[in-house]
């Protein structure tokens, strides 16, 4: 009696496996089948072919890897073989704000609130005063990341500090620990909160996938990951007029500005460079090569650019 | 108490429980039998308090928070942190005032310790509500437990926090049980579900000796154990400023600096809760001038050990006066917080350390009127240890509206930490209202030396 029902059984679970493995199966190809049949939009664009002939083809034929992106990104890994790093020349920076404007139309931050400052710095009354480009260091040894009590912010293996906007609780205490003030809060200011609604899915041609933090949450410079991933170089980069800023990867010893590329272990000896503050311990992955040889000559900016509440 | 120890314990019982208990008794529970139109009037202005309060968290969390409140990204921590760390501070007067007195055996701590208990509740209560007023996103509170890291000083600070507030309210309780019983046997003319509650809180305390033994020995456990409590809630609350990098809050005397002003903080409000329920329920006779004169001698020396970390943290520093300090510092003794700075000096350390020492200033309305100093400054000082160093980063602030160089208080955030304030008030009025606030047998029991047996009178 026992066994004939044990047979039973196992007759039961491998026609259930086999049923399984049947629907699996069938779905698997569903899938591929259609994929292959792309819906036509109707809307032709003209593309290279490989031997070097222009012709027109249907829209849904081209993919869009920018349009993509978001959902292939997951916000808390690193990119892989990746370990971002920056260089910023203060002898060319000349207060273009360029950068700045960059950075804001790429993630729709509207200003007061900017992920990068330009800040006159001057040392002491002899010194000369120079332009300071400054954003989130994203420190190896951040204070940061310690006393999130939620894990919402975090270091990546490509060197990267993220924060996931969906996780963050509000509490600010990111923004106290760390030392450059490179955080900003979204409290939710009602010009922004429009402009974001209005513009959210498009795609501008600095285009960033990591939104303004949600309101109520912490947000600041990501080191444009997705236009990384792209090979793009960050919004602020690629918008500087003076090629201030050398973005690169010190796996690979490299950084660039777009038209010049350096050996980053040779900038850094050749040119002196240095991380701010040092002595904090905090270990930032921006490094800057001090105002010697200046391109162009100080000019005290008069006009203050956010008055606007 | 020489004559005192004359009289033989036989005919102090024989005295004691025919006529002194009776009229104790009576004159504990009278402010649970009768309201006054006054008390009513008081509990009603208090609870529209709280109300007010709600509707601005409610228009704070519907509208935007960029209008409601006047915190910036330059400003981020405003008065609701400071009232966290103020609200923090006051609840440890539970440890000073109930637990250390009657650790030390000093007998005066008897009528006060109730007083001290339900204070440090409510105060810890409210602290939490001004943390979840800070908070960019309520809705996401339950992230604490889901997604909590240890390594984050915010969460050691709920741990203490939920653990200190159990403790309290445990320690809070217990010695109630034969204040309920008693209720439950001598108060008639109330509701029946009073009553009702005097009955099952109090578990069917009968005052067998056994059942006194498990008490003490209950209450003296976690009278121990609620010091070290009490001191890591303040000092983990001086951590969340002291692990940052930040040069105003970089201190290594953060926390005793924290924990001593909370003890002078502590013996004020002590002090004002003892002259507002001794005026408002007639307790004179049980909250002597003999308490004002002790708890003024508490006061000086409270007053003397912060004076000492008040030194060691802004003096040291400024007889240096590091680049990193110095904005602030300046700010602070010179500069645009000066007149505020000074007045906090004035009222909250100097004039406690001072006119107390004078007999004549520890009489009841004098020292009521230092504490209120004490008390109001001790407010003020939070908000200097909080907020002003935020506008002095080591990078400087540039280029930015003016909201967002100077942070004032909305309106908003004034009605919420003015409901906070209510909300403590209405705790602790509403519990002298169905409880009595001077525990009747501990000071049955003091008055008795030790003869707990003898106040079993039903």
């Amino acid at each position: 009696m026992e066994k004939e029902d044990k047979s039973d059984r196992r007759k039961f679970l491998k026609l259930g496996a086999l049923a399984g493995g049947a629907v699996l199966l069938g779905s698997a190809i569903s899938k591929a089948v259609s994929l292959e049949e792309t819906k036509e939009t109707g809307e032709k664009v003209k593309v290279l072919t490989t031997d070097g002939k222009v012709m027109e083809v249907d829209s849904s034929v081209v993919k869009h890897p920018a349009a993509k992106l978001p959902e292939q990104l997951p916000v808390r890994e690193g990119i892989p073989g990746k370990k971002f790093i920056r260089v910023i020349d203060l002898g060319k920076c000349a207060n273009a704000r360029k950068c700045i404007e960059g950075c804001q139309t790429a993630h729709k931050v509207l200003a007061p609130v900017e992920f990068i400052k330009v800040k006159k710095m001057q040392d002491s009354d002899l010194t000369a005063p120079y332009w300071f480009p400054q954003m989130c260091y994203h420190c190896d040894n951040p204070p940061c990341t310690k006393v999130c009590p939620v894990d919402a912010t975090f270091k990546r293996s490509d060197g990267i500090v993220g924060i996931d906007s969906d996780r963050c609780i509000g509490c600010k205490f990111c923004m106290a620990a760390c030392p450059y003030s490179a955080r900003t809060f979204n409290f939710g200011r009602p010009k922004q909160v429009q402009f974001t609604e209005e513009h959210k899915d498009e795609l501008t041609e600095n285009y960033c996938a990591t939104k303004y933090g949600t309101e109520g949450t912490v947000s600041k410079c990501d080191f444009c990951p997705d236009r990384a991933a792209q090979g793009l170089l960050p919004a602020c980069v690629v918008s500087c007029p003076n090629g201030v800023i050398y973005h690169g990867d010190e796996l690979e010893d490299v950084v660039s500005n777009g038209e010049d590329t350096f050996r980053l272990k040779k900038l850094l000896k050749d040119r002196a460079g240095y991380r701010q503050f040092e002595e904090l311990g905090t270990a930032p992955r921006v490094y800057y090569l001090p105002p010697v040889k200046r391109n162009f000559p100080f000019e005290e900016a008069t006009e203050a650019h956010n008055t606007e509440e | 108490m020489s004559e005192d120890n004359k009289i033989t314990d036989s005919t102090k019982y024989e005295t004691f429980t025919q006529e002194e208990y009776m009229v104790m008794k009576n004159d504990l529970l009278r402010p649970i039998e009768k309201w006054s139109l006054i008390g009513k009037a008081w509990i009603v202005f208090l609870i529209m308090v709280c109300f007010a309060g709600v509707y601005a968290y409610y228009v704070q969390e519907t509208k935007s928070k960029y209008v409601t409140v006047s915190l910036r990204d330059t400003t981020f921590w405003g008065v609701y942190i400071s009232n966290f760390v103020f609200f923090v501070a006051l609840s440890l007067v539970g440890v000073l005032m109930s637990a250390v007195l009657k650790l030390t055996h000093f007998e005066w701590y008897r009528p006060l310790s109730r007083i001290a208990e339900i204070i440090a509740v409510a105060a810890i209560m409210l602290a939490g509500v001004s943390i979840v007023a800070a908070m960019g996103r309520p809705d996401r509170l339950h992230y604490l437990v889901m997604y909590g890291r240890i390594q984050s000083p915010i969460v050691w600070d709920i741990i203490v926090i939920m653990t200190y507030l159990v403790t309290s309210c445990i320690l809070l309780f217990i010695p109630l049980i034969p204040s309920l019983s008693t209720c439950k046997n001598h108060l008639h003319n109330l509701p029946k579900w009073q009553l009702k509650m005097y009955e099952i809180f109090s578990f069917g305390w009968e005052g067998t000796a056994e059942q006194w033994k498990l008490l003490k020995k209950t209450v003296k456990v976690l009278t121990v154990l609620v010091i070290p409590l009490g001191i890591s809630i303040h000092t983990v609350t001086a951590w969340l400023f002291a692990t940052t990098l930040r040069a105003e809050w970089d201190s290594t005397n953060f926390g005793a600096y924290f924990v001593s002003g909370a003890f002078l903080l502590g013996v004020a409000a002590m002090i004002l809760a003892v002259f507002i329920f001794r005026k408002a329920y007639k307790l004179e006779k049980y909250l002597t001038e003999m308490h004002f004169d002790k708890l003024g001698q508490a006061l000086v020396l409270m007053a003397l050990a912060y004076a000492y970390f008040n030194v060691n943290e802004y003096l040291v520093p400024a007889y240096k006066m590091s680049g990193l300090h110095k904005h602030h510092l300046l700010a602070l003794f010179t500069g645009e917080e000066a007149s505020f700075y000074w007045s906090v000096v004035l009222f909250g350390i100097a004039i406690p350390c001072i006119l107390p020492i004078f007999r004549m200033f520890r009489k009841p309305l004098p020292l009521t009127l230092i504490a209120l100093g004490v008390f109001i400054a001790g407010w003020f000082k939070r908000y200097l240890i909080v907020i002003p160093g935020q506008s002095h980063p080591y990078l400087p602030i540039q280029d930015v509206p003016p909201s967002w160089t100077h942070y004032h208080p909305s309106t908003i955030e004034m009605t919420i930490v003015a409901a906070t304030f209510a909300a403590v008030l209405l705790i602790i009025t509403l519990f002298s209202r169905f409880f009595p606030i001077v525990s009747v047998w501990e000071v049955a029991e003091g008055k008795l030396e030790g003869k707990d047996e003898i106040i079993n009178y039903k």
